[in-house]
């Protein structure tokens, strides 16, 4: 094999194709890759569900249609993306300090656990003033998700115990414990659930004002998307705006700049993750006031393990989580009447390897130059 | 309880961690972290049971697991690698595929029937040996025993052949290995591949031998996570990723016995009695897990012992770096 027999001279062509690092990335060039990114993960689920014996396209017409179809659907997907916008912006917090909590998912649980708590110990009476009681459920959630957060983070911060095993581990802890108390003392008459929740812990929803505003019959929104958009404005804030969101973007950028800068890493590490799993523990509140009204052992579909996905591709922006959090409640709308069942969690899969497969594209550049 | 029966069972569904971990091992001495090992026990799994049923042939059903799960650990390769993308991202990407492809690939395979399909056998001689005979030689499968001359064949790979030194070598510092001529992509390819394959015998091992049949993401219940936790608590040596395997496959079998006797320790059990505390026997192997990262995390720190250096750092060929 001539491997490394020269080109001949004659055969030379007169440019080369070169790949080199980029200096700068345009600012629009994150938004086209994502979105490059997102339509060729499409394309591949397609040829996987053809290959499965399916009908990709039918598949996905009935993804758009189930989804965005309607103002009643959309209604649905909105829904879903309530906690989806809180637990990826958990996510995008913490990635953005290079802190690995892939525990979303059992802060969403212990969050709900948490709102249940007031209402089911009851720590509160249920005639409770509504914003008192809410309130309370609220706090509740979002101090149980961030003691969730905070085993594993002090356990980092002070131990260097490596957090994406531990966050992972609480949630199958969290799962348990949750368990624990549905099938025991909050069981409801020997069901694997709690009671239905007093009218009073129920966040309010768009139906509820069926009477004044004729259009809002049926429509099951509720206060939570408010939580998330307001959580995507305060995560912006401390990320963009605040001195502490500079030290935590110094240490994601650079730990051993920020050591040597006197930035606290352990304090650091140990609120972010905190904050973190405040934030998916309220998006637990949000999800049993708001949706269910009860605690069970099934209230999330994997919103914790969406939730990375989502801050990837959102590319750790706050406000682009809101918008992508909002596709992926479609397609976990719709994707609930798909068969075969495991189609979006390996749309979901595809879509975050595509997302980082694409990042190479924001490093390296391909140029065609003269010789 | 009969402690031998916990034992031998624990060495059985140990040998499931055992496979996942000593891939991962060898992938993290490389210096890539793939942390799809669920996702690519699960492809192993499916594959490996469902190969069985099609075809009759349960060695075949390994094969095809192998290389199903190690396709998938080649993507982690080309993107961390090659693309130089974050190892823990993208490890969590190969996670998801994993348990989604083979959700979509194994719909409708639960139904059929669940039978060991790797022969169990016992070691003539060895199995008269007191004690020990009767857990680890007696109606083992053939996993089992694979197990046993698996773990020191990679310990002797690792520390005491030439190819196993270009494999620490790369994991500790790439930049020298390129130097002496290693082809540190390569070889990073090929360790990443070999985890892969690894944790495809491990799905494989569930799904044929230990607890057979293909029950949905339920069939790997997290032990993929267990492994790769197993992994930083051995720190690194197959010898003690042998022994946390095997105790974490007993504390398995040991959480299911527990609640069956009326009586422990000549008291009443309350595990039969409140069946509902068996929640937090369930917590108790993630608990376990968390408790001796912390215990080996505090021991590495003492010892200044730790992760392969180049662990979860990109080469990049000439640039400035470790």
């Amino acid at each position: 094999m001539a491997v490394s027999e020269p080109v001949p001279r004659g055969l030379r062509l007169p440019f080369e194709v070169r790949i080199e690092r980029r200096l700068t990335v345009p600012r629009w060039l994150p938004v086209l890759t994502s979105i490059g990114a997102l339509v060729v993960a499409f394309i591949i689920g397609g040829v996987v569900i053809w290959a499965a014996g399916g009908e990709p396209i039918r598949s996905y017409e009935h993804i758009v249609e189930a989804a965005f179809g309607s103002l009643g659907v959309f209604n649905d997907t909105l829904v879903k993306a309530t906690p989806l916008i809180l637990v990826g912006l958990a996510c995008a917090l913490a990635f953005r300090m290079r802190l690995w909590n892939i525990g979303a998912e059992g802060q969403f649980f212990l969050g709900a656990w948490g709102a249940s708590a007031v209402v089911l110990f009851p720590l509160l009476p249920a005639d409770t003033p509504r914003v008192i009681m809410l309130a309370a459920m609220a706090l509740a959630g979002f101090t149980c998700g961030a003691l969730w957060g905070f085993i594993p983070g002090y356990l980092k911060a002070k131990y260097n115990v490596n957090e994406v095993v531990t966050t992972l581990m609480m949630n199958y802890i969290a799962a348990s414990w949750v368990l624990f108390w549905v099938f025991g003392a909050w069981s409801d008459a020997g069901f694997q659930m709690s009671p239905m929740f007093p009218k009073s812990a129920w966040l309010p929803r768009l139906t509820d004002y069926a009477q004044q505003v004729r259009g809002f019959g049926g429509m099951t929104l509720h206060l939570g998307i408010v939580f998330g958009i307001l959580a995507a404005v305060v995560v912006w804030f401390i990320i963009n705006r605040s001195r502490w969101g500079y030290e935590i973007r110094l240490i994601g950028d650079n730990p051993r700049a920020a050591y040597y800068a006197g930035i606290n890493i352990v304090r650091n590490t140990v609120l972010v993750m905190m904050l973190s799993g405040g934030l998916a523990g309220l998006a637990g509140m949000s999800e049993i006031t708001g949706v269910v009204h009860r605690l069970q052992g099934a209230i999330s579909p994997g919103y914790g393990f969406t939730g990375i996905i989502i801050a990837w591709l959102a590319k750790l922006n706050p406000f682009a989580v809101v918008l992508v959090s909002i596709l992926f409640g479609g397609l976990i709308q719709a994707g609930r009447e798909i068969q075969p069942s495991g189609v979006p969690r390996m749309l979901q899969g595809i879509i975050l390897f595509c997302v980082i497969a694409s990042d190479v594209l924001l490093k390296y550049q391909v140029r065609i130059v003269r010789r | 309880m009969n402690w031998i029966i916990i034992l031998q069972a624990g060495v059985a569904s140990g040998t499931v961690l055992l496979f996942a971990a000593l891939g991962e091992l060898l992938a993290e001495r490389s210096g890539v972290l793939n942390l799809g090992i669920e996702g690519m026990m699960l492809i192993g799994a499916m594959t490996a049971y469902s190969t069985a049923v099609a075809t009759g042939q349960p060695w075949l059903g390994v094969f095809y697991a192998m290389l199903a799960a190690g396709a998938l650990s080649l993507l982690h390769a080309l993107v961390t690698v090659s693309f130089q993308a974050d190892q823990v991202v993208s490890g969590l990407a190969i996670n998801f595929l994993g348990v989604g492809l083979s959700l979509v690939l194994g719909e409708g395979l639960s139904k059929a029937g669940a039978i060991a399909w790797l022969p169990t056998f016992t070691v003539p001689v060895l199995s008269s040996i007191p004690f020990v005979g009767p857990i680890l030689f007696t109606n083992q499968s053939v996993m089992v025993y694979i197990g046993y001359l698996l773990t020191p064949a990679v310990w002797f790979y690792i520390n005491r052949t030439r190819p196993g030194l270009h494999l620490r070598a790369v994991g500790e510092y790439p930049a020298a290995a390129d130097a002496l001529g290693i082809n540190v992509y390569r070889l990073r390819y090929l360790y990443v591949f070999i985890g892969g394959t690894m944790a495809g015998l491990a799905g494989a091992t569930i799904s044929l031998a230990v607890s057979p049949g293909w029950f949905s993401d339920l069939t790997t219940a997290g032990q993929g996570w267990i492994a790769v936790g197993l992994v930083i608590f051995a720190q690194w040596d197959p010898w003690r990723a042998m022994g946390g395997a095997y105790m974490f496959g007993a504390l398995r079998r040991l959480i299911l016995d527990l609640q069956a006797p009326k009586l422990l320790l000549g008291l009443a059990n309350p595990f039969f009695y409140m069946p509902k505390l068996g929640f937090f026997l369930q917590m108790l192997p993630y608990a376990l897990v968390i408790l001796i990262l912390f215990i080996g995390s505090r021991e590495a720190m003492k010892k200044r012992i730790g992760a392969p250096a180049a662990l979860g750092v990109p080469y990049v060929r000439g640039e400035r770096g470790r």
